[in-house]
């Protein structure tokens, strides 16, 4: 099973395609007993004694033994702990909605914010942009969103978002842009400084000195996402030529 | 399901971009995104992506008993679906105001400007009409759906052919388009509707707004138009307050859109035609890809093994010895080097089985068979070939042939070369 799969990996797949444990397989009796175990990440599930590819995607390999599928899925299935950019959409009492871009709204409560209290309530407005991060992500129960860590501090997450624009991109995309050496990043710094909050459900706020560069970076960014790391790189430098 | 709402950064920067001359996508005050039109394989069939914007009209016809009043008029039917496809905010099957507005506008673009002939439509005065049905469906929506809708409609009802009827005495037959060709609609001009918004009470204007900006446009201006300048239809919702010279220039502006539109629809018509003509494959059908498999797993499929090899080897001693002259190297195609005749690819050619061969040259089999040949070929001839494979980029291959020294001496060295030789071909069959 092992060597089926890392011969695919980088290599696109589909839903339906499917690995089987093949007969030439054998056990070897020399190596140790502990047999090789195998860890599915998104996008391939279990069936048996097969494995099948459920979403479309590239297959990416982790020593020792994960597989997973990197995608450009769009529909965003939230998890606990994620940070996500979200749009209020109400005020009901002593929690906000917020329409995260999932199936369903997510709460937050208005005391779920640094310094807040029963008295002493967030300046939060209809409309307004929230960085988040889930509590509660769970299929049956209705997410519920916070704007503070675990010992009370805002750590970069609350209202934001004057005078910059947001945009939404793939799932796939925002995982390179968050990525720890992220390549596209570091090409994005060489361009002209900005300003980025990245949420994973694929929404990307983006602010630079002008509207213009504002704008191009923007526009960087939802081009990149079907584009080979060389592709980008030649785009990149023709808009530092271009003198933006 | 709700739509996503729109923030209050995004509504500030897009007025401030609008100010400042800007959109989102680069584009200019009165550009158009790209218009892309596709037909599909069927008469009446037409794709419109206009930007993100996707739409797909279909016409079709009937007979029917016209309507009382007008006995001897077709009946042109319009209607515009608003699928949960194109966006979550579209409901299915329930009216909203927005497919009430489109489906009037369109309407209003396509039926009560007279663009088509209705009375080449009766069949039997008073008896039998064709009713001709346009159906939009919008695949995606990125703002502007009414402009991509009457682009589709039009160029649907361009495209579609009606079946031809014959009438003998009382009896009226329907030809199927193999006994006759079918007949196109008479359309005497083709509007289209070119939309205009307007921001900060009409001070900003800009065509063909996308769907954050019609999110927040004060008002809209919808001009339906021919190319002869002559506006079929206009309306104006959002409530502003428009003056007059504002609507002589939006119908200035209409007026340069839609003449490039209606160029660009008889390109494409002419287009498809000519396609159709030449039989190949035209529109949509063109972009299914075939024969092209995606599942790693495969069936086994059994072979009848048994006795292959005393043939094989019974073939080997029996066959003739092929001339030993060399031929000079062929180039069927640019990229394809091909020396002989041996391995010459006989994909879809009629081959006679010659008895000195195993037949092993034919197709995809030439591949695994090569170096069996190779190995047949030890015993009578030997071509050294050697192919120096230049640079990828080049198209035409530099192939540098050794000829055979001699032929003892060659048999020495046989398995080998024959082996070399076949790996070079491999090489370029995989090319």
């Amino acid at each position: 099973m092992f060597s089926v799969l890392k011969e695919r990996v980088g290599d696109v797949l589909l839903p339906g395609d499917e690995f089987c444990c093949g007969p030439q397989e054998t056990l070897s009796l020399t190596d140790s007993g502990k047999p090789e175990r195998l860890v599915a990440g998104p996008g391939i599930r279990q069936s048996g004694d097969r494995l099948l590819v459920s979403r479309s995607g590239v297959l990416r390999h982790k020593e020792p033994n994960k597989f997973w599928i990197e995608s450009q899925q769009r529909r965003y299935v939230p998890a606990k702990g994620e940070t996500v950019i979200g749009i209020v959409t109400a005020k009901s009492g002593d929690v906000f909605k917020v329409d995260f871009g999932g199936s369903e709204q997510a709460s937050l409560s208005y005391l779920a914010f640094e310094g807040a209290t029963k008295r002493n309530r967030p300046n939060v407005q209809v409309g307004d942009l929230v960085f988040a991060q889930f509590v509660v992500a769970n299929k049956d129960m209705e997410p519920e969103l916070v704007c503070i860590d675990g010992s009370g501090r805002a750590n970069g997450m609350g209202v934001f978002g004057a005078g910059g624009l947001l945009i939404k991109v793939s799932l796939g995309l925002v995982r390179r842009l968050l990525a720890p050496h992220s390549d596209l990043r570091a090409d994005l710094e060489k361009l002209f400084p900005c300003e980025l909050v990245v949420g994973m459900n694929g929404r990307v706020w983006v602010r630079a000195a002008s509207v213009q560069q504002t704008l191009i970076v923007a526009n960087l960014l939802q081009s990149c996402d079907t584009m080979t790391p060389s592709q980008r790189q030649q785009l990149f430098k023709r808009v530092q030529q271009g003198g933006l | 399901m709700k739509d996503t709402p729109l923030s209050n950064c995004e509504r500030d920067f897009l007025l401030k971009a609008i100010e400042e001359k800007k959109r989102l996508d680069g584009r200019q005050t009165y550009d158009y995104r790209k218009i892309k039109i596709t037909f599909g394989s069927d008469y009446g069939c037409c794709f419109v992506d206009l930007g993100q914007t996707r739409v797909m009209a279909q016409v079709s016809c009937e007979l029917v008993t016209p309507k009382e009043s007008r006995p001897n008029e077709g009946i042109m039917f319009f209607n515009l679906e608003l699928s949960p496809m194109a966006s979550p905010a579209f409901e299915q099957g329930r009216q909203s105001e927005l497919s009430v507005k489109l489906n009037r506008q369109l309407e209003r673009c396509l039926r009560n400007s007279k663009c088509i002939d209705t009375e080449s439509l009766c069949v039997v005065s008073g008896e039998k009409v064709w009713q001709i049905r346009v159906d939009v469906h919008t695949l995606n929506n990125d703002g502007n759906l009414m402009d991509a809708a009457s682009v589709a409609a039009i160029s649907a009802l361009c495209h579609f052919r009606r079946p031809d009827v014959g009438i003998q005495g009382e009896e009226v037959t329907v030809y199927s388009p193999e006994e006759r060709d079918p007949i196109p609609l008479s359309i005497y001009h083709m509007p289209i509707s070119v939309s205009l918004a307007f921001f900060q009470q009409g001070t900003y204007l800009l065509v063909d707004p996308c769907e954050r900006e019609e999110r927040v446009m004060d008002g809209l201006l919808m001009i339906a138009m021919n190319k002869h300048r002559e506006i079929c239809s206009i309306q104006s919702s959002g409530g502003i307050m428009l003056l007059k010279e504002q609507v002589m220039r939006c119908s200035k502006i209409a007026s340069v859109k839609v003449s490039e539109i209606t160029d660009l629809i008889n390109k494409a018509l002419l287009n498809d035609k000519t396609a159709r003509k030449a039989g190949g494959r035209c529109g949509f059908a063109e972009s299914i890809p075939q024969e092209r498999i995606t599942a790693l797993k495969t069936d086994q499929t059994s072979v009848e093994m048994t006795g292959v090899g005393e043939t094989v080897s019974s073939i080997v001693q029996t066959a003739e010895a092929p001339p030993q002259k060399v031929p000079s190297p062929l180039l069927p195609v640019p990229g394809v080097g091909q020396v002989g005749e041996g391995m010459r690819n006989t994909w879809g050619v009629e081959e006679e089985e010659d008895g000195d061969s195993s037949g092993g040259d034919s197709g995809e089999e030439a591949v695994k068979m090569e170096e069996e040949q190779h190995k047949e070929d030890k015993s009578r001839k030997v071509d050294v070939v050697e192919i120096l494979d230049s640079e990828e980029e080049e198209e035409e291959e530099e192939v540098v042939i050794l000829y055979p020294e001699t032929t003892e001496k060659a048999k020495n060295k046989g398995s080998s070369s024959g082996q070399k030789g076949a790996a070079t071909s491999r090489k370029q069959q995989k090319k």
